[in-house]
């Protein structure tokens, strides 16, 4: 599990404050809300900080997470205790793209080192690193249950699968021409199943 | 009556199947039909218990059995919760299943809800699958558009509601109880058994969990009865599976499969992995799933006793642990003569220790320190003794914790000790590790 701790950030009153989901993304935490009976609205927390992370820079400040816990009136620490189990929720600032590299049994045997090895080498950064712009985050996950179509790896919603250095090249640049920030909320996911 | 053995997959090239229209011209819902106008529940129930279905989740539990556990109060809600976290390391087949045929498995959802008088469902899918989530999330709204769910469906007195949840990336949340847990918005630590799920599950209430590929496996079930389903597959192992095939094939991919095929005919037919990348010899076989026993091929082709070793529970189980596997979740994970056993363990170890919620020390602790005793096999200072020293470890996790994910991470390092010692030895005799890059060995591109 995530072994980030929510007490290296710093709490600023300010940014509290200040923080709100947009209209759309309040209207899908309410929608997300609703599915549960009365008096069981904690379970909205995992997917309503799917929601924050994507609104508010990839990354879950110990604001947002107040803020979440104020849309589903429960307490702060309820939602920290929950952000720091998870693997997919960062506590920690990372690039607009976090490349998410596969490298469990099926994916280590079709070449998920090879592949690490590549991206580290072209972005020059290592495994968990941000590149200096800002742009690109290099992860390596355990298993996406893309092992059939392995190496792979996963940058906001979308699967890049079949892996050849070539493919990395081209995503690459495509996300950086793109230029936004990719999350797991994405509509226009990419998958070759 | 003599039915298809393709039951779950069969229509998955047909364009446009993803989409309400074309899966219901292609008889999808008719199980809902059947179930809703024709059948108690009690009669749903009774035909996926003679249908000898087993939990395709890995476990291999009766589900008719399952469903006849639950408790029924009155007044007090009952809940499906589908398992859609798959994450066992060698496993896709829930996904396929999910984007290509989205509404079987919400059609097998109805249906058994109805069986079970649940009037909500969830389908629990793991973090990372979140554009599976929107194909789901898309099916759900076409089939309340067409009357499929909501209120009195058909027009019968039956409503139902099925809610999707996303999770956030936890192998544990697999495990039914911390599924639950993190469905009520926790961390995803295991419960204490009893109570089961069937007696206290969602917010306390009676709650059945079953996998997505068991809920699919309904709709046949229901359309052509318990008894020819069951007589599909051989023995207790009924029906057909899904197998997800990996690593060093021709062909990875899902395949669905009588159980009862032979597992050799499976690795090497053309129909199913097309035999070993590269024309290179089998090593050894994962056949379940990460937690499963690896074989090596000479024990995966044949049984101790010498014996065709058959894609079913109890072949595949024969032998026991010594000489034998597990069927598991069908994660089918193939490596060829050059594969580093002992790294392919260390890729296992780390995900495990990766995985742990930390909850018992055995696994909390255990798995981090085979992690790292396996590391030193990559860094030249293993020495024979840590060979020892990891069968030590892992057989003080087996069965002293709360949920399996301790036996899921002892047996894999039990099985490549048991059948892989010397090439443990070796590497840490010869104090260096050659690693073959796989990705240059495959021959896809130059060295970087």
């Amino acid at each position: 599990m995530s072994s980030q701790v929510h007490g290296a950030q710093k709490f600023d009153k300010k940014k509290r404050s200040e923080i709100k989901f947009s209209d759309a993304g309040m209207a899908a935490a309410q929608e997300i809300l609703a599915r549960y009976p009365e008096g069981k609205k904690k379970s909205g927390v995992i997917p309503i900080l799917h929601i924050a992370q994507a609104e508010f820079g990839g990354w879950l400040s110990p604001e947002a997470m107040d803020y979440v816990a104020e849309v589903i009136k429960i307490k702060p620490i309820e939602v920290y205790e929950v952000a720091s189990f998870y693997s997919m929720f960062n506590l920690k600032p990372v690039g607009k793209c976090t490349l998410e590299v596969c490298r469990t049994s099926s994916c280590w045997l079709c070449g998920a080192e090879d592949i690490v090895k590549y991206i580290e080498k072209k972005l020059n950064i290592k495994d968990g690193q941000t590149t200096k712009d800002g742009m690109f985050t290099l992860k390596t996950v355990e298993c996406l249950g893309s092992c059939g179509t392995a190496p792979m790896l996963q940058c906001g919603a979308s699967f890049h699968e079949n892996l050849t250095y070539e493919k990395v090249d081209s995503l690459i640049e495509k996300y950086k021409s793109e230029g936004r920030q990719r999350s797991y909320t994405d509509l226009d996911y990419h998958n070759t199943l | 009556m003599v039915m298809e053995k393709k039951l779950l997959i069969h229509n998955d090239k047909v364009p446009g199947i993803n989409t309400y229209e074309v899966y219901r011209a292609h008889g999808g819902y008719a199980s809902v039909e059947k179930a809703l106008k024709t059948m108690t529940p009690d009669q749903v129930t009774d035909e996926v218990k003679k249908s000898g279905l087993r939990g395709r989740g890995g476990a291999g539990f009766p589900t008719g059995l399952k469903w006849s556990f639950l408790a029924k109060p009155e007044g007090v809600p009952r809940y499906l919760v589908c398992n859609a976290d798959e994450s066992e390391p060698g496993t896709f087949k829930d996904r396929y299943l999910m984007e290509k045929i989205p509404h079987a498995l919400i059609e097998g959802m109805i249906t058994a809800s109805y069986a079970l008088g649940a009037r909500d469902s969830y389908i629990y899918i793991r973090g990372e699958y979140f554009y599976v989530y929107r194909i789901l999330e898309n099916a759900i709204k076409e089939a309340y558009a067409a009357g499929m769910l909501g209120e009195n469906i058909l027009g019968t007195n039956f409503s139902h509601h099925v809610h999707m949840q996303i999770g956030a990336g936890a192998y544990i949340c697999g495990e039914e109880t911390a599924l639950l847990e993190s469905l009520e918005g926790k961390r995803g630590n295991p419960r204490i058994k009893p109570p089961f799920p069937a007696v206290a599950g969602l917010w306390g209430c009676p709650t059945v969990v079953n996998n997505v590929e068991t809920i699919a496996a309904v709709v046949p079930i229901v359309n052509e009865g318990g008894e020819a389903y069951a007589k599909i597959g051989i023995g207790k192992s009924t029906g057909t599976k899904l197998i997800s095939a990996s690593g060093h094939i021709n062909k990875p991919g899902v395949y669905e499969l009588e159980l009862g095929l032979p597992v050799e005919e499976f690795i090497y037919s053309e129909e199913y992995c097309g035999g070993i990348r590269n024309g290179k010899k089998l090593k050894a076989v994962v056949a379940g799933g990460s937690s499963v026993p690896i074989l090596p091929a000479e024990l995966i082709l044949k049984t101790a006793k010498g014996e065709p070793r058959l894609m079913t529970y109890e072949s595949l189980g024969d032998g026991g642990f010594l000489t034998g596997t597990m069927l598991g979740s069908g994660g089918f994970i193939v490596m060829d003569e050059d594969t580093s056993i002992v790294k392919n363990l260390y890729t296992f170890a780390r995900f495990y220790h990766h995985e742990s919620c930390g909850q018992c020390s055995p696994c909390r602790e255990g798995t981090g320190w085979m992690e790292k005793i396996l590391h030193k096999f990559f860094d030249g200072t293993a020495t024979e003794s840590d060979v020892d020293l990891l069968w030590d470890i892992q057989s003080k996790i087996e069965g002293k914790t709360i949920c399996p994910l301790g036996e899921a991470a002892a047996w894999p390092v039990a099985a490549a000790i048991r059948h892989f010692k010397q090439e443990f030895i070796d590497v840490a005799k010869s104090k260096k590790y050659n690693d073959v890059s796989h990705y240059n060995r495959l021959n896809k591109l130059a060295k970087v």
